[in-house]
Parts: structure tokens; C-alpha cells; sequence
């Protein structure tokens, strides 16, 4: 099923995962958020960002730890939690952030 | 998101009223060529596939004799009817043990037996049609080989090997599940379920340290790809990804730097699951298992042990040594390979660890049996060690640990819902409906016991808790690993 953003179509999984990593753009993940019902605002932002400049030094997203790790630093302690990441991506922070950043599904027994 | 109703927690166990094929909608996605491909499967239904699937139907008569008795030997007793997590879950009759073996039975009495060839009719026999592959394809995905019904059957017949068989039978005529064949095709290519590369795993493993260092002011070790070392490690990756399970990943680092003993993990074996024995293959599954014995063998180990991973600790146990073996390299002091439950049990024995329940006094803890676990391994060297060894663990670790209902536990225990190769989002239906049975039984001892936690000690089981546990009013975070009980507890020289 692909999508549409900016006027173009893009091609995804069943899933809705995006299928050419390259194509992503900024305006492809509010696309998808936006069919989630959801809005981006900046915290979502740091998120997505860090998750693609990890996967862009190791070809996998960050385990839960690493990104909270990671975002408890930029955003402060208090946000360096799965719960804070929970409320920002509801259908968890590992598969919903990736779907909007491009990356594919991380899979597994997780 | 979701478009259907969960199912209200029971006292006990009630068998469901039926409802026909309330569940003949639920199907996994269908593997595309470049998830088949790797695993040595046709990438879609060729023009002869009935030929193709009565043939492999043929062959693993022959080669797998259990199979043939378990075709021939059901005599309709019903004792499995009301067996089944997904039966109760559900409510679907096809979900009957018994109902969804016949899918396949019906099939092998049209092509395999006298009567079923002239009078098919008169015994329930059915040709092969389109029709029947896609009620395989729904209904073979609608079990998660967890061979609960097997222990009720007067016959020993086990559904596992009958589901393995169709999923065998589908996938030779290019109807493969995506999530496992994906998954296992990772394996090949990069070593682990997630495809978790080396430099990512070896970042990860980097910021446990620092993250147990500012606990604990200690320096635990854990490491990759150590020539020498005295252990291997073999445990599932979402132990380097997940919550709660690297908790538990965290613990076992700390039981080994407790007791002064060497270990290493693999990037080349960075996976303890075995997704081959989900989709029936062997062929598979022995090349996933030889991935093991090259690490152990590259790295020069004396001892290979297990992480927390339910299925996996199946093959370990039952089959390493056919698919892998022989292990004659290893110290024969130590059996080949040994659980981590096992491992951590004797030194707590042997006082070479120290343990401080009272740290987890803010827990009261009950404890999942995994099914692959509890009905097709053991642990240690007495019957029922599989169930005796985990539960003195989490006792030597905290004050309060409670049981769930006896006819949940142990050999009788309930899957999780996501076994088998079903942990999948396009299963979540199914997923949260076969968790019917443990979440009760969760229930009663949440409220009798004020219990807190819920251990296991298998990567899927955990999960797919973290994921249904809120559907029935719990929150994620009750599901934690056995060696984060440990982990919490134990006492390191040295600690602030």
C-alpha cells in the first residue's frame, strides 16, 4: 500500500514500513503519523532523527536502552525512559518510531 | 487500532460456547520470493503445488514414522477439545486440537489410505483444493505448538508435529509465513533474528557496562568474540534489544562476574531462537544449530550455555547434539549445553553467589512456565528440573514468590499466546485472545496474593506479555526476566 507526501507516492510494506529507506523525507513521516491519527512535534523529532543517525552508523535500529540512553541525555533524565517514549509512540517506541523514520521493521522476538 | 474485543478475565478455565469460524479471517502475511528464497522455498504456488504438496506429504510419512502413527491413531475421544489456549481464547472450533489436525488428516486419508481413495466420502476424506491450503494457511498459524493438548491425549498425539508438518508442506509449495522466514533468512545473513550486526551489538554490549558501572560502581564485563573464554553464551537477541529481557542479559553478566568465571558471546551465533523449528524445517533448523557449534569451535570454548529462550533451550536440549554434534570438544564435566537457570541454580547451591532477597521485597513474584520449556526439555539431572530450577531461583532471589493455579503451571502450563512463529502485529488478534488462560490465572494471584511480577524465561514470552498484559487491565511492565530477579539481588564485592 504505498503513500502519499509532498504530492508523490511512495511505496511501503504490508506494514506500512517504508520500502526504499532513501526515500524517506521529513514530509513522508508526518504522512504516516498523520494516517496513525498522530502529530509530530519536536520531541518526536528528536526521536526520529536519532534513530536515523544510528541506523545510518549501524544498519539497525538502537536497542530500547540505547535510545533512551540517548534521549535522556539531549532532552534530560526525566525523559530518558520507555514510559516517556511510550507516550510519544503509544505502539511502542521501537516499531512505531522506526515506521515513521524510514527504517524497517525491527524483528524477532521482540 | 484494533477491531476486535478483548476477551473478559475468567475464575477458572471455561470452555467456550462455539462460534464457527470466527477466527477463519486470521492469517499471517504471506512470505514474498526474497523471504523464501533464502530458505531454499519457491517464492509462490506453482501450477502443480497439489502434486508438490501431496508429494512432500508422501515424503514425511515416510521419514517421520510419529507422523504417520499421529495421521492414523486419533480415535475422537475429545480429551484435547478444551485444551487449547487458542480454543478457549477464541471460541473457534477449528481450534480444537483435535479439528485442526483433521485439516491435515482429511488430506492424507484422500491420497495416503485404501478406503479414503474409493470411498472418501465415508471417511471424511478431502481432495486438495486451493480452498483447504488457505484454511491450513489460517488454522496452522493459529497454533503455536506449545503441545499442551498432547499431554491430555490418551494417544500421545502431538499437534506440534502436525502443524510443523503443514507449515513444512506449505512453505515446499511457496506459501511461507513472512515473519518467520524473514527472521531465519537474518540468521543466515547476519547472524541473529534482528540482524543486529557486530558493531551495533558490540556498542550495545559497550553501553551495558557503562550503564552496570553507574549502578553499581562496578565493572561487569560483557563480552563478544573473546578467544578463551571459558563459556559460551548462546541467548536470544532481543536479550541485546528488548525490555525486560535485557534486564535479564544484564543478570547473567553479573552472575558470571560474581562467580569469577570466563564468557563470551558470538556475533556469529548472536541467536539462540531456532525459527526452523516453528516452520517444521529441518534442514533449516541444522543450519541455524551449526552456527553454534562454529562460534564454539572458532572461539575455543570449554562449555556452551543457554540464555532465557523457551524454544530454543527445546532444540538445545532435544536436538543440538543430532543437528550440531558431537560436542566431544566441550568439558565433558558439563553437560552440553546447560541452562542458564541450571548454571546460575548451582552456584546459588554451591554459595558461590550471594543473593540479597530483601531487594526485591517490593516485589511479589509468580512465575510463566514456557511451554517449550516445561513439555519438551528438561533442566538439571531430576525429572521435573525444568520446573524445580527456575522456581528456586527466583525463591533464592526474593521473599515472596507465589504460584499460579496448579492446573496453569508446569506440564499443564498455558502459552503465552505467542509461540510458534506467531508473534507477530498481524496476529494480534489471535495473540491477545490466546493469552485468555494466563492472564486469568495471572488475575487470581494478583488478587489473592497481591502478587507484582510475572517472570519467565523466554524471549517470546516476554514479549508478547509486555504487549497483551494491557489489553486485560495489567500494566507492560509486569513481565520481567528471571535474572533480573538475580540481577537485582545479587551481591557484587565491592558495591556502593
Amino acid at each position: 500500500m504505498p503513500i502519499e507526501a509532498g504530492g508523490k507516492m511512495y511505496e511501503t510494506d504490508e506494514e506500512g514500513y517504508l520500502a526504499d529507506l532513501n526515500d524517506w523525507n521529513p514530509d513522508l513521516a508526518t504522512a504516516m503519523a498523520k494516517a496513525d491519527g498522530a502529530d509530530l512535534d519536536e520531541n518526536h523529532w528528536e526521536v526520529i532523527n536519532f534513530l536515523r543517525e544510528y541506523y545510518e552508523e549501524y544498519q539497525i535500529a538502537p536497542a530500547v536502552r540505547v535510545l533512551t540512553k540517548a534521549i535522556g541525555k539531549k532532552l534530560g533524565p526525566d525523559k530518558g525512559n520507555s514510559k516517556y517514549l511510550y507516550e510519544l509512540f503509544p505502539y511502542g517506541p521501537a516499531k512505531q518510531a522506526c515506521k515513521y523514520a524510514g527504517l524497517p521493521k525491527p524483528t524477532g522476538c521482540v | 487500532m484494533a477491531n476486535f474485543e478483548t476477551p473478559e478475565l475468567q475464575e477458572t478455565v471455561e470452555i467456550p460456547a462455539l462460534k464457527q469460524d470466527v477466527m477463519s479471517h486470521s492469517r499471517p502475511f504471506v512470505a514474498k520470493e526474497q523471504f523464501q528464497a533464502p530458505l531454499g522455498f519457491p517464492g509462490e504456488l506453482a501450477d502443480d503445488w497439489k502434486d508438490v504438496a501431496i508429494t512432500k506429504l508422501g515424503e514425511l510419512l515416510k521419514t517421520n514414522r510419529a507422523l504417520q502413527v499421529f495421521m492414523d491413531s486419533c480415535v475422537k475421544c475429545g480429551a484435547c477439545t478444551d485444551k487449547c489456549h487458542y480454543f478457549l481464547g477464541t471460541s473457534d472450533p477449528r481450534n480444537m486440537p483435535v479439528a485442526r489436525q483433521d485439516l491435515l488428516r482429511n488430506v492424507y486419508r484422500r491420497y495416503y489410505t485404501l478406503p479414503g481413495k474409493y470411498f472418501p466420502k465415508l471417511v471424511g476424506a478431502t481432495d486438495l483444493t486451493e480452498e483447504v491450503l488457505d484454511q491450513w494457511y489460517s488454522y496452522f498459524h493459529q497454533c503455536s505448538e506449545c503441545r499442551r493438548c498432547s499431554v491430555y491425549c490418551p494417544y500421545g498425539i502431538d499437534t506440534a508435529e502436525i502443524t510443523m508438518a503443514t507449515r513444512d508442506i506449505m512453505n515446499a509449495v511457496g506459501k511461507g509465513q513472512k515473519y518467520s522466514n524473514e527472521i531465519i533468512g537474518k540468521v543466515f545473513k547476519i547472524g541473529n533474528n534482528l540482524g543486529l550486526p557486530q558493531p551495533a551489538l558490540e556498542d550495545t554490549l559497550l553501553g551495558l557496562e557503562e550503564d552496570v558501572k553507574d549502578d553499581t560502581g562496578i565493572d561487569v564485563r560483557f563480552p563478544l568474540d573473546e578467544k578463551g573464554a571459558e563459556v559460551l553464551v548462546v541467548t536470544p537477541s532481543a536479550d541485546f534489544f528488548a525490555e525486560p529481557h535485557i534486564d535479564g542479559l544484564i543478570g547473567y553478566a553479573k552472575v558470571f562476574h560474581a562467580a569469577g568465571i570466563s564468557w563470551t558471546l558470538s556475533s556469529h551465533a548472536s541467536e539462540a531462537a531456532n525459527f526452523g523449528l516453528f516452520i517444521g524445517s529441518n534442514e533449516n533448523m541444522k543450519k541455524i544449530a551449526m552456527r553454534i557449534r562454529e562460534a564454539a569451535l572458532d572461539l575455543g570454548v570449554k562449555r556452551i550455555i543457554f540464555g532465557e529462550c523457551g524454544h530454543a533451550w527445546r532444540v538445545a536440549y532435544s536436538y543440538l547434539n543430532t543437528l550440531a554434534g558431537p560436542f566431544d570438544f566441550l568439558d565433558p564435566r558439563y553437560p552440553v549445553p546447560q541452562h542458564i537457570c541450571e548454571f546460575t541454580h548451582d552456584l546459588i547451591q554451591r554459595r558461590v553467589i550471594t543473593l540479597d532477597k530483601s531487594r526485591n521485597d517490593h516485589r511479589r513474584v509468580t512465575f510463566h512456565d514456557s511451554c517449550n520449556v516445561a513439555r519438551a526439555s528438561r533442566m538439571g539431572d531430576m525429572p521435573g528440573g525444568q520446573f524445580v530450577i527456575p522456581r528456586e531461583v527466583i525463591k533464592a532471589a526474593c521473599n515472596h514468590f507465589y504460584d499460579m493455579a496448579p492446573e496453569t503451571i508446569g506440564e499443564a502450563t498455558f502459552c503465552c499466546g505467542g509461540g510458534g512463529g506467531l508473534l507477530t502485529d498481524d496476529l494480534l488478534e489471535l495473540r491477545v485472545k490466546g493469552a485468555l488462560p494466563r492472564m486469568s490465572a495471572l488475575k487470581q494471584v494478583v488478587e489473592e496474593h497481591e502478587v507484582t511480577h510475572m517472570a519467565a524465561i523466554c524471549a517470546i514470552c516476554k514479549s508478547q506479555f509486555s504487549k497483551v498484559l494491557p489489553y486485560y487491565g495489567f500494566q507492560m511492565d509486569q513481565i520481567i526476566s528471571v535474572h533480573q530477579l538475580v540481577s537485582d539481588a545479587i551481591v557484587l564485592d565491592g558495591q556502593q
